[in-house]
């Protein structure tokens, strides 16, 4: 080591590619070629294949399942089935009501009852075909309200009512001067991620243990569920993390976890299994498909004064995280707005439909999908445009939830409405060229598309609710002058490892960041889910580094005999009350430093009798406006342009928060205009891309953009969670837009009040509808 | 008349693979992914509706889980392992600075789709890239950095011929 | 599991007459059944693959008699562009309707035809233009109406090893148009398409529909009265026609609901298409 070099230019310089630049993701590279491993990539010499047995029913009694055809089929390893759980056969985020195949009951179609492991993937298909369960059909549960009201026999010993929350405030007399009521209704949506469920998992050395290479949102929790239903210690179930092709929220529950360890167990030799694209479909839960009916209670200038609603949710035949999701939904039942009075009522029911949890915006889109919708009613009754009620009655921090809770974070509500409206509408079309036509390429257009516009607004939670002891853990490792970090937070593409190591970088003045596996040999980072890893793994990266940063002082005040009080770490230089000392690479040289932090949330509570209590720990709120070009006489749709504005707190990677929107405002435009599992007496009748539709790049327009960068002094580094906003209130702008564009038309009064639409929507509307032979 | 039984050789990326135990009817993703070790092609939907798979035959985009491997023997195959060889790391880089990958799993595909729709229309406008790329399901980035990047590397090669 | 690969017609022949072979075209219909195993092709049985046979890709236009001659292994990419844009505009913009730029590049006409899906994207405008199938089978060679060849959903009137070697139909200087509705704007199963051709030589219309029966339909009706309506000379005829013509197209349709739309939306899109794709044709646009 030298220090002259460092004594003759003693100038702090910054370090590159730390936090607020637009940093390439450290992965890109092997994804761009090819080389990334994805968990479906991953095979291990003498593997066994695995593939799961289904029923074809929403609901029968099991009288028989006779295994013995399907193991005399050469190159059958192992068929397994209830019998074989040695350990709980029951898993489940917050209840464990789901068996891991099925006892004396199945529930949904698709619900797993045996699973098979064999020599090859053909040899695993034939052999699930030779599976024979006898089954007496039952009448399945279908309707909703069947569950509430208790005409329905219970369909799972926990009872068909799988949570009822009732929120009360302030008058719930009140009578408002205007009030405007609308039923709407939620088709369910499926996370649509890419890269299929896949895993591998390995016996360990003495058979009584398994090692499972998964795609996953949260190893940890997945480690807890599957050593319980293989009734072993946690410490005998490692898990690491497989490239992951998207999540969503559709990885937050267990899938082919379980059925490949026991497999793995069973045989005692590897086992692999990846989904279909059509078990994919019944292999993981969906976004509930919702009715809400909301009545909305003004003053006569618009002032909102009072929300009455009621959600019913449709959870499908096991909980999963239902209970949560109802509480996003009827905690955010008032929107961005300020509102002193509530009464509202949300349930979350078992029926024998595909069950349903977690997906990217968590109740909060389906919420935000009413009141937007009730809050276009309430202008138009007010005769106010949109745009105006929503900026008077925006909320501010410090305004309270219907809840009772204070929202304390910066909410730039007004700010992210104007900002939105004042980014420019599209241009006109310079290019001839039929994707620029509601029908694209099938040439249904001619002179009769008109244009709307549309708005909505929305506010979302972030990280988990309701008293949960949320953190994550990092570790931080200084060695030979780089850093390497280690954590468990799941990289499902959302780009966390790019902020790590931005963080690392900005927080030590190192520019070389390695990353170490990302499995169970540390500490929990939660759930990749509820917009909360910036915070919370970023947070928990932050200590950690912060520890370190603390190591290299006190090194550099001994070697250097400095007061240590004035060291500090700036750019990528050691200062001393301000004076650059040392560089840090230099300072670090030869020594070895290490910092496990934990990282934990501000607390919450539950939420009592009356639905009132802190229950959620921060806000972000987010505008979209969207143009659309609507056929009146088709139904036909395009949409033209999104422009949108969120909060975003600070945005630590421009790049990545970029795309964070860009994807969202996809997911949330694939709900407005085309996206939804059909079932049908409980069968799903499109489990397949070609009849799930989701958004092609000819259906997607340019986004606009506009981040709202007011730092967050309540989060590490002043950045809010930038995942799930971005795809909630896209859904109602569109449909606002469609509206705009069929009253123009002169085509309907009544606003639309289901997504997706559907082109029989628009084209076969009653009133108001003069539908006549083209145009 | 060729005749295949359950052996062949595929020429991926200018290189000779000799497959055999082929079972009847088997994809071309399949055997480059099982048996040629050749694992940058994804599967998403086994029914050519995704564009995960996309390869080129001869040139020709096409969806390899639609192609049967034995039907292609001794006819020219690509794969994203071998698109950067064969002149597309420019495109590669492109999707990298644009923001083009999220998670990455449509990226080997689309990469090689777009290289075929540039081979083809060396000028596109955004409509033909989004037309030309109509094929290729992406759920992460919402599309927009993907037509960033295809008209980047499209205008660079106009400076750069 | 023998693949065969035929070089020319005679060993096609050959190939196809002497086993009980699983034919494979572009693969995109064949490819996807195997993979989900709905179908399984067992391993005494032959694959004969149509892709090298260079009679197949080849076509022909005689301009005398106006007949065009399209190879049962021409794809959707070619019959999207030049020559056949011009020569058979309402195959060119089926054409482009069909999946994915990578399906198109697979994908093949003659596979269209044998599948028989009454979803087929190419077989409404077939339907309208009248065209006649040349196949090969172990009887020899045959011709036969394209209507003749589709006997329901996914059914024909081929013969196991009975292959599609060409299509064949007239075109003229009037005017066909097809237009297709889906949901999505891109890489979309048809809810409803409807083909029209205005035939100035043989002064007739024929109008086909898609999607909304069992198979492919001519709406024989509303095409006969298109026919003695239509002021040939003049090149045009009154709205009343065309809301006339619409409404027997729609009447002819039988559509059912299903996931993918509801028979009566079906039923208002072909209304609306024929309305509109006639008033197209009228004005030759």
């Amino acid at each position: 080591m030298t220090t002259t070099s460092t004594s003759e230019r003693r100038e702090v310089t910054a370090i590159a590619g730390g936090v607020g630049e637009p940093v390439l993701r450290p992965d890109g590279g092997a994804k761009v070629d090819g080389s990334f491993e994805f968990s479906s990539d991953r095979s291990v010499d003498g593997e066994l294949w695995a593939v799961t047995v289904r029923s074809p029913h929403p609901r029968a009694r099991i009288l028989n399942v006779d295994v013995s055809a399907a193991v005399a089929l050469p190159g059958v390893a192992a068929v397994i089935t209830a019998d074989d759980v040695p350990g709980v056969n029951g898993f489940g985020l917050i209840a464990s009501d789901q068996p891991v195949f099925a006892v004396d009951e199945v529930r949904f179609v698709g619900e797993p009852v045996a699973a098979v492991a064999a020599t090859d993937a053909e040899t695993c298909a034939r052999a699930a075909e030779l599976v024979v369960v006898t089954y007496e059909v039952l009448e399945p549960l279908l309707d909703a309200e069947r569950a509430i009201d208790g005409t329905f026999e219970p369909i799972h010993p926990d009872g068909n009512l799988i949570r009822h929350q009732r929120i009360v405030r302030g008058d719930s007399d009140f009578v408002g001067e205007v009030i405007v009521e609308g039923t709407y209704e939620i088709g369910m949506q499926d996370q649509a991620f890419l890269g299929l469920e896949a895993a591998v998992a390995v016996p360990d050395a003495d058979g009584a243990g398994v090692e499972l290479l998964v795609a996953t949102q949260w190893l940890h929790e997945d480690r807890r569920q599957i050593a319980t239903c293989l009734g072993v210690d946690e410490e005998r179930v490692k898990l690491t993390l497989g490239g992951v092709g998207g999540a969503f929220g559709g990885r937050e529950d267990i899938s082919l976890q379980v059925h490949v360890s026991l497999l793995a167990l069973v045989t005692g030799r590897p086992v692999r299994a990846a989904y279909s694209r059509s078990e994919s479909f019944i292999g993981h839960v969906h976004r509930h498909p919702a009715a809400i009916w909301m009545r909305h209670h003004a003053d006569r200038d618009g002032t909102l004064r009072k929300v009455e609603a009621r959600f019913v949710l449709d959870g499908g035949a096991y909980a999963s995280t239902s209970s949560a999701v109802l509480i996003n939904a009827v905690t955010h039942a008032q929107g961005p707005y300020r509102c002193e009075n509530a009464v509202v009522d949300g349930y979350a029911v078992r029926t024998n439909h595909l069950p349903c949890g977690a997906m990217r915006g968590f109740g909060v889109v389906q919420a935000c999908f009413a009141h937007e919708r009730q809050m276009d009613r309430l202008a138009a009754a007010c005769d106010m445009d949109p745009v105006d009620l929503r900026l008077l009655n925006a909320m501010e921090t410090g305004d309270h939830l219907i809840t009772g809770q204070r929202v304390e974070n910066v909410a730039p509500v007004a700010r992210c409405i104007r900002e939105t409206m004042a980014l420019p509408l599209p241009e006109p079309e310079t290019e001839d060229h039929v994707l620029s036509l509601p029908g694209g390429a099938g040439l249904t257009a001619d002179g009769s598309v008109v244009r709307g516009v549309g708005m909505a607004v929305s506010i979302k939670n972030l990280m988990y609710s309701e008293g949960f002891d949320d953190y994550s853990t990092a570790r931080c490792v200084v060695r030979d002058g780089r850093v390497a970090l280690k954590f468990a937070t799941a990289e499902v593409g959302q780009g966390f490892v790019t902020i790590a190591m931005q963080i690392a970088r900005t927080e030590l003045g190192l520019a070389d960041v390695d990353f170490e596996s990302i499995d169970t040999a540390v500490g929990s980072a939660g759930s990749t889910s509820a917009s909360r890893q910036t915070w919370m793994s970023g947070g928990a990266v932050v200590e950690a580094c912060r520890g370190v940063v603390g190591q290299i002082l006190d090194q550099v005040a001994t070697d250097r005999e400095l007061d240590r009080d004035g060291l500090r770490i700036e750019g990528e230089w050691v200062t001393a009350d301000g004076v650059p000392v040392v560089m840090v690479a230099e300072a670090v040289a030869g020594h070895l430093f290490e910092f496990t932090a934990e990282y934990h949330h501000p607390e919450t509570t539950e939420l009592d009798e009356y639905g009132q209590g802190d229950c959620h720990t921060a806000f972000a709120f987010t505008a979209h406006r969207a143009v659309v070009d609507v056929d009146p006489d088709l139904g036909l749709l395009r949409v033209v342009q999104i422009a949108t504005a969120q909060d975003v707190g600070r945005a630590l990677n421009p790049l990545s928060v970029v795309g964070q929107i860009e994807g969202g405002v996809a997911q949330g435009l694939g709900l407005a205009v085309m996206e939804e599992i059909i079932q049908t007496n409980g069968v799903i009748r499109n489990a397949s891309f070609t009849d799930y539709l989701i958004p092609t790049i000819a259906d997607m327009p340019p986004v606009v953009i506009s981040l709202v960068e007011e730092p967050d002094p309540r989060a590490p580094l002043g950045a809010k969670g930038v995942g799930e906003p971005p795809c909630i209130s896209v859904t109602p702008a569109i449909v606002a837009a469609v509206d705009d564009a069929l009253r123009k038309a002169g085509r309907r009064v009544s606003p639309l009040t289901r997504v997706p639409i559907r082109p029989q929507d628009i084209a076969l509307a009653g009133e108001g509808s003069t539908a006549t032979v083209g145009s | 008349m060729k005749r295949v039984e359950t052996e062949c050789t595929l020429t991926v990326n200018g290189v000779d693979h000799a497959v055999s135990g082929l079972h009847p009817g088997e994809s071309l993703l399949d055997t480059l992914r099982e048996r040629c070790g050749l694992r940058g092609s994804k599967g998403a939907c086994e029914e050519g509706e995704c564009g995960s798979c996309t390869v080129l035959v001869d040139g020709e985009a096409v969806c390899s889980c639609l192609t049967m491997a034995a039907a292609v023997s001794g006819r020219s195959i690509v794969t994203v392992e071998g698109i950067g060889e064969a002149g597309a790391a420019d495109l590669q880089d492109a999707f990298l600075r644009a923001g083009a990958v999220q998670c990455g799993f449509c990226t080997p595909g689309l990469i090689v789709a777009a290289d075929a729709l540039l081979t083809r229309n060396s000028s596109p406008s955004v409509d033909e890239v989004r037309e030309g790329l109509a094929g290729n399901l992406c759920r992460c980035t919402g599309y927009g950095r993907i037509v960033e990047a295809v008209l980047d590397t499209a205008s660079q090669r106009r400076e750069q011929p | 599991m023998p693949v065969l690969i035929p070089e020319n017609l005679a060993e096609l022949r050959e190939a196809a007459c002497s086993h009980d072979p699983v034919l494979l075209a572009g693969g995109t219909d064949l490819m996807v059944a195997l993979n989900h195993r709905s179908q399984r092709i067992e391993s005494d049985l032959t694959v004969v693959s149509l892709a090298q046979v260079p009679e197949l890709r080849s076509w022909s236009h005689d301009p005398t008699s106006g007949e065009l001659t399209i190879g049962s292994g021409i794809t959707w990419s070619q019959l999207e562009r030049a020559p056949f844009d011009a020569l058979a505009p309402a195959l060119a913009q089926a054409a482009r309707t069909v999946g994915s730029p990578q399906i198109r590049n697979a994908g093949t006409i003659g596979g269209n035809i044998a599948t028989a899906s009454p979803a087929g994207d190419g077989l409404p405008v077939l339907l309208a233009l009248d065209a006649t199938v040349d196949s090969v089978g172990s009887d020899g060679e045959r011709s036969t109406p394209l209507s003749e060849l589709l006997t329901g959903t996914k059914r024909t009137s081929l013969a196991p090893g009975e292959v599609i070697v060409a299509v064949r139909f007239k075109v003229d200087d009037g005017w066909q148009g097809y237009a297709k509705i889906g949901v999505r704007n891109a890489m979309v199963i048809s809810v409803a398409g409807v083909a029209l051709v205005l035939d100035g030589t043989a002064r007739r219309a024929r109008i086909a529909l898609g999607s909304v029966g069992p198979t492919v339909l001519l709406a024989g009706e509303a095409s006969a009265f298109l026919t003695s309506e239509f002021d040939w000379d003049a090149w045009t005829c009154s709205e009343a026609t065309i809301a006339t013509v619409a409404e027997m197209a729609a009447e002819e349709s039988r559509p059912i609901d299903d996931h993918r739309s509801t028979a009566e939306y079906r039923r208002h899109g072909v209304r609306v298409l024929t309305s509109r794709l006639l008033k197209r044709g009228r004005e030759r646009r």
